[in-house]
């Protein structure tokens, strides 16, 4: 049974989310990637304002394919998400809750969501065409120049994502693995 | 000589950019029901059954399976008695890269000055293009949309001789235990062994470009592929690295003579998207 979550999320919300808990996302939530995250902490280190409300707020590590006519948005599945691991600090002191990605975070981001009550969702990478169903509404609003790494701003309905690291230090690949590995 | 029009060409790839990107092998689909009646975890198998379900989305609507549809390589093996006209080959290699990746709605991933100031190049090219001269007046092309976080997950060894079959199998799991969910699993692993520091990657590249099911033509080679398979298959990190024993649905073998002194070894990662498309004009 999944755990039905609307953003914005609060420390109470996240509090509440295990490793392995299925849940399904509702409400706006933001895309960035590799040079999105690099654009949104220079603009914190030059304290200038961010281009969306990040309180509370889940990034979506993707970069999808374009729409075609008559669609919302093409192709939408996660991202790797260590790359954007060295930004993770920096967005969670200004109130980012959560983010969805795929692949293993580093040891400071499992930190930081302990100091900072976070949480880490994985969406199924390369289940692209399926997720793309979930996102009813789409829009750029920053980086247009970017293309694909744009941020765009979802609506989404019923995303479903699994917790992989939760706000109390653990790590479903790190126990997945160990439960089915043989030898 | 056989005249081959340069248009016919750009076509081609343009077809070749939207199938691959959007309708999976049947190679593909079957090894991943195979996969399903396999896998024991009961999360790996919800898993398979979302890609599975996924691929098929991606056919109703002509939509891309994965969002990154990739750099785009194109194999291009060229018969000796063909004689192209009408303009340049590679030129027309990335127009038709260029038209398959704007009318199809494929994601455009490549910037240019990689270090400077990197810069979306707005139609996915340049193309990797390898060309091999072959035998007889047919073009065989081969396009293969390769996705950059299992790219990112690849490695290439410059092994000892007395490193030997074992070291090679160490080098590969290892590499498949250090990529762990990143690379999307179930994935494919493409081996290159002997040949120079560049040559190697080139196999391991073209490994993965095998038909899935099919063994390597030497028994003893095809004993391997099985044999590490299984032995990556025990690492436990399944599919989407959730914890399971589909961790890889394939693992492909190329080889190539090597000097007395070296022993190269290179591994290419290639996620449960595996797309290649052929066509022999």
């Amino acid at each position: 049974m999944s755990i039905k979550i609307e953003t914005p999320i609060n420390d109470q919300k996240v509090k509440l989310l295990k490793i392995g808990d299925t849940v399904e996302i509702s409400g706006y939530i933001y895309t960035a990637r590799d040079s999105a995250h690099k654009n949104l902490v220079d603009l914190l280190k030059n304290g200038e304002d961010l281009p969306f409300d990040i309180k509370g707020s889940i990034i979506y590590y993707v970069g999808p394919s374009p729409a075609k006519p008559g669609q919302v948005i093409g192709a939408a599945g996660p991202t790797t998400s260590y790359r954007m691991d060295p930004y993770v600090e920096d967005l969670m002191k200004v109130g980012m809750k959560g983010m969805i990605g795929k692949g293993s975070r580093s040891e400071n981001v499992i930190n930081c969501l302990q100091k900072y009550t976070g949480v880490y969702f994985g969406a199924t990478g390369g289940a692209a065409a399926l997720i793309s169903k979930k996102i009813i509404e789409a829009e750029v609003i920053a980086f247009p120049e970017l293309g694909p790494e744009a941020i765009r701003r979802l609506k989404v309905k019923d995303l479903p994502v699994v917790v992989i690291n939760d706000c109390y230090g653990n790590d479903l690949y790190v126990e997945g693995k160990k439960k089915w590995a043989k030898e | 000589m056989r005249d081959v029009n340069l248009e016919l060409i750009t076509e081609v790839v343009k077809y070749l950019s939207i199938e691959a990107s959007t309708i999976a092998n049947d190679g593909l689909v079957k090894s991943l029901q195979k996969a399903l009646k396999t896998e024991a975890s009961p999360v790996g198998v919800e898993i398979l059954e979302q890609l599975l379900e996924n691929i098929e989305i991606a056919k109703t609507e002509k939509i891309p399976i994965c969002q990154d549809t990739g750099f785009t390589v194109v194999y291009a093996d060229i018969g000796q008695d063909v004689h192209f006209v009408g303009g340049d080959f590679n030129e027309a290699i990335n127009k038709g890269v260029a038209q398959g990746y704007t009318d199809g709605f494929l994601r455009k991933s490549i910037v240019a000055n990689p270090i400077t100031e990197p810069q979306n190049t707005g139609d996915n090219t340049p193309a990797i293009i390898h060309t091999h001269l072959v035998q007889g007046d047919k073009v065989k092309l081969t396009l293969l949309p390769k996705g950059g976080g299992s790219e990112n997950m690849s490695r290439l060894k410059m092994m000892t001789p007395a490193d030997g079959v074992e070291g090679v199998k160490n080098f590969v799991v290892e590499t498949v235990k250090i990529a762990g969910p990143n690379p999307c699993p179930p994935i494919i692993v493409g081996v290159g062994i002997g040949g120079t520091f560049d040559y190697v990657a080139y196999l391991a590249k073209k490994a993965i470009t095998r038909e899935l099911g099919q063994r390597h033509p030497n028994p003893t080679i095809a004993s391997f592929e099985t044999e590490w398979l299984k032995e990556i298959n025990k690492l436990g990190i399944g599919p989407a690295g959730l914890g399971g024993n589909t961790t890889a649905l394939e693992l492909f073998i190329e080889e190539f003579p090597r000097h007395i002194a070296t022993f190269p070894v290179a591994v290419n990662i290639q996620c449960h998207a595996a797309r290649v498309k052929t066509v022999i004009i």
